[in-house]
């Protein structure tokens, strides 16, 4: 038996910024919720099933929030899950709850990711003071730039990629209601300016510490008829985990992406994803990590990702936008970052992304990835259901 | 082989939590010697209370005051309180439905021993002295034999409300790095840097795990590596981490010992920061009372070859 092809009816974000003190973790799942429902003119009891996804627990120290928020989330009675995937967990969230409706387990499926940020301190949080090893390096930064340089010395590529990238993303962002950042008088030689946090990467190529969440309806077919709106349909989804450190592990392109993207690509029928995708948004919390995914992906070769994005290929105007919204380098909640990159290919291909809307986009990918490069989720949405 | 380490591992950290409209009423409530419950669309009054409705999840605001008088509905005796407990001498948890409430709320009762303790017993709040709008504004609940306790009405409008908490979280570990980590740390206490090699792939794990993670097979075989090696890749870090000794700017490095399948992480000195460079020869430079080497330093040799340690990146 084929599988029931699964469809995005309902996106709801709540407005990214650096600290919701009005709310609580609860009152801010909700809110996206809420809009999710909103968009897809369901209520609660409409709702199967609830997945939802949040970094590990010591980024605020609620264990297990899924208990706490069952009544926010309206799951009492129904089944709630909660997926555990580090950075990328936003994605992997997504594709269980999909996967639920793509087995005919649910028709219709809430699903939410969400981090407080504010409440916290994740760079506390990847430092825990081991005993026997030696302390030498606190939070992501430090841990990516070492990769970051590696790509550079690898691919050739000139040292302003990384800013081109930040400047572009932030200028995205600008068109992005949702967007925690809005640097409205951002300029390149304001980006090239900034100082380095973890040389080669600068304070304004790296992401925010926001507080937000993103949720999605996914239902069947029968709830896409009924739908007000028009749906974004899942082409291809898939996850793919590897060690966060082995010999041979190839941090800048990992074995795990690369496959995770072949299956998606394998599953949508796309042989030449650089012309059969209209746009992607992709995970890149430091800006380098653009032209890094973008060979991971299969958008360039090894070594040639960083000419798209010196060509402008990936501008809002170019012919392969990245991260329309204004990416993770505008927008950080943790735990929602991957949620809001599938989120925002929906609402590409569904034609509902406002100022930030690619014109005409047909299929887009939602990417992303977590902990050390070692958990990654994408899923491919078109505008139009799969064999059709 | 060397008995297996074990160490204490304490996390803690003072979360912050923004209350929300209910939370925050029931916490100023408490600062006033105020309990407060929520009414729910089936009438029924929550205490402690929630924010949705827990059957028809719809958003609940209607806040009502109960007594601080109730029922003990069910109990364990705690023999032995802990750190941060609401009492240092032992006493009964409760669940405790004040009068007027539909709910029980936990916490604990001060009572000479369990034999004084019984479901259905009635018990009233013991304030605190000092409340500042948090959960321990009830010190505890104590035996009481009277009636229900009368209330004001409150609605749960308050001047100047607590809007957050701080709770700070601690969780004490004992933590064991196992016998390969043990045997590793043993030899690095004679200054040298013993690593396991696969048995299929042949690869040599530094530092050892006990197992291949890629082959999925325990790694048993010892291999002295170094003590030089090359910096495959680094960063230089601007920024001072609050629980780091380390002045800024300083070098991060990953360095890939001679003979090791993998890079190890390390700080590099005796260069300026600005001169360190891929391919860079290092060693390791000892200090007496450390464990790790303090830091790695250039050995004078020329650059590696980037073909020979590309694949360790």
């Amino acid at each position: 038996m084929s599988k029931e092809p699964v469809a995005v009816v309902g996106i709801g974000q709540t407005r990214h910024v650096a600290a919701r003190r009005d709310v609580s973790i609860a009152g801010l799942v909700r809110e996206a919720a809420r809009r999710a429902l909103e968009d897809a003119a369901l209520t609660w009891a409409d709702i199967d099933a609830v997945v939802i996804g949040k970094a590990p627990d010591f980024f605020e120290g609620v264990m297990m929030p899924e208990l706490y928020l069952a009544d926010a989330l309206g799951a009492v009675g129904k089944p709630l899950l909660r997926v555990h995937t580090a950075g990328s967990v936003g994605g992997s969230t997504a594709l269980v709850a999909a996967n639920l409706v793509a087995a005919r387990v649910h028709a219709t499926v809430l699903t939410l990711a969400f981090e407080k940020q504010s409440e916290s301190n994740a760079m506390w949080g990847l430092s825990l003071p081991i005993p026997f090893q030696q302390p030498l390096l606190a939070g992501a930064g430090g841990f990516f730039a070492p990769h970051i340089r590696a790509y550079m010395r690898r691919s050739g590529a000139p040292e302003t990629i990384g800013a081109l990238v930040a400047y572009k993303d932030r200028r995205n962002a600008l068109k992005n209601p949702y967007a925690h950042l809005h640097e409205h008088d951002i300029t390149l030689e304001k980006v090239m300016a900034s100082p380095m946090l973890w040389d080669p990467v600068r304070y304004s190529e790296t992401c925010p510490s926001s507080d937000g969440a993103c949720a999605m309806v996914l239902t069947d077919r029968a709830g896409a008829a009924r739908a007000p709106r028009p749906p974004a349909w899942m082409l291809g989804g898939a996850m793919r985990s590897e060690p966060t450190l082995f010999a041979g592990k190839d941090f800048v392109s990992p074995q795990a992406g690369r496959d995770c993207a072949a299956d998606v690509y394998r599953q949508a029928g796309v042989t030449d994803p650089r012309r059969e995708i209209d746009g992607a948004e992709i995970y890149v919390p430091f800006s380098w990590y653009e032209p890094m995914w973008l060979e991971n992906l299969g958008f360039a070769d090894p070594g040639e990702g960083w000419k798209l994005t010196e060509a402008g290929v990936t501008e809002l105007d170019g012919d392969l936008p990245v991260n329309m919204s204004g990416g993770v380098l505008s927008t950080n909640p943790i735990g929602a970052s991957g949620m809001i990159r599938f989120a925002e290919a929906a609402l590409q291909v569904r034609g509902q992304a406002g100022e930030h809307q690619v014109e005409g986009a047909r299929r887009v990918l939602g990417h992303a990835y977590g902990g050390g490069s070692q958990f990654f989720s994408m899923w491919l949405v078109g505008a139009r259901p799969p064999d059709s | 082989m060397p008995e297996v380490l074990k160490a204490p591992l304490v996390v803690e950290f003072p979360f912050t939590r923004s209350l929300g409209p209910v939370q925050s009423a029931f916490l100023t409530g408490l600062r006033a010697r105020v309990v407060l419950g929520v009414r729910t669309g089936d009438g029924r009054v929550l205490v402690p209370p929630v924010e949705y409705d827990p059957v028809t999840a719809e958003e609940i605001r209607d806040l009502t005051e109960v007594a601080p008088t109730g029922t003990v509905t069910t109990w364990a005796w705690n023999h032995a309180p802990r750190r941060g407990q609401p009492l240092t001498t032992p006493f009964a948890w409760v669940l405790v439905r004040l009068d007027g409430a539909d709910t029980a709320l936990l916490h604990a009762l001060d009572a000479p021993g369990p034999d004084a303790v019984h479901t259905g017993m009635r018990v009233r709040v013991r304030w605190a002295e000092q409340r500042t709008g948090a959960i321990t504004d009830i010190a505890c609940f104590e035996p009481y034999d009277g009636d229900p306790a009368g209330t004001a009405g409150h609605t749960g409008a308050f001047e100047d409300p607590v809007t957050g908490i701080v709770a700070p979280a601690r969780l004490d570990y004992t933590y064991a790095p196992g016998r390969a980590q043990t045997a590793y740390l043993d030899a690095l206490s004679g200054r040298r840097t013993v690593g396991e090699r696969c048995p299929e792939c042949r690869k040599v794990y530094i530092p050892p795990r006990g197992a291949c993670p890629t082959c999925g097979v325990a790694t048993s075989e010892q291999v002295e590596v170094g003590p030089r090696g090359t910096v495959t890749t680094f960063c230089v870090v601007n920024i001072k981490a609050k629980n780091l000794d380390i002045e800024v700017p300083y070098v991060y490095a990953h360095i890939a010992l001679d003979g090791a399948g993998l890079a190890l992480h390390g700080r590099i000195g005796g260069i300026p920061y600005d001169e360190v460079r891929m391919g860079l020869r290092v060693e390791p430079v000892w200090t007496e009372s450390a464990r790790h080497p303090d830091h790695y330093r250039p050995t004078g040799e020329p650059d590696a070859d980037y073909d020979t340690y590309k694949e360790l990146l």
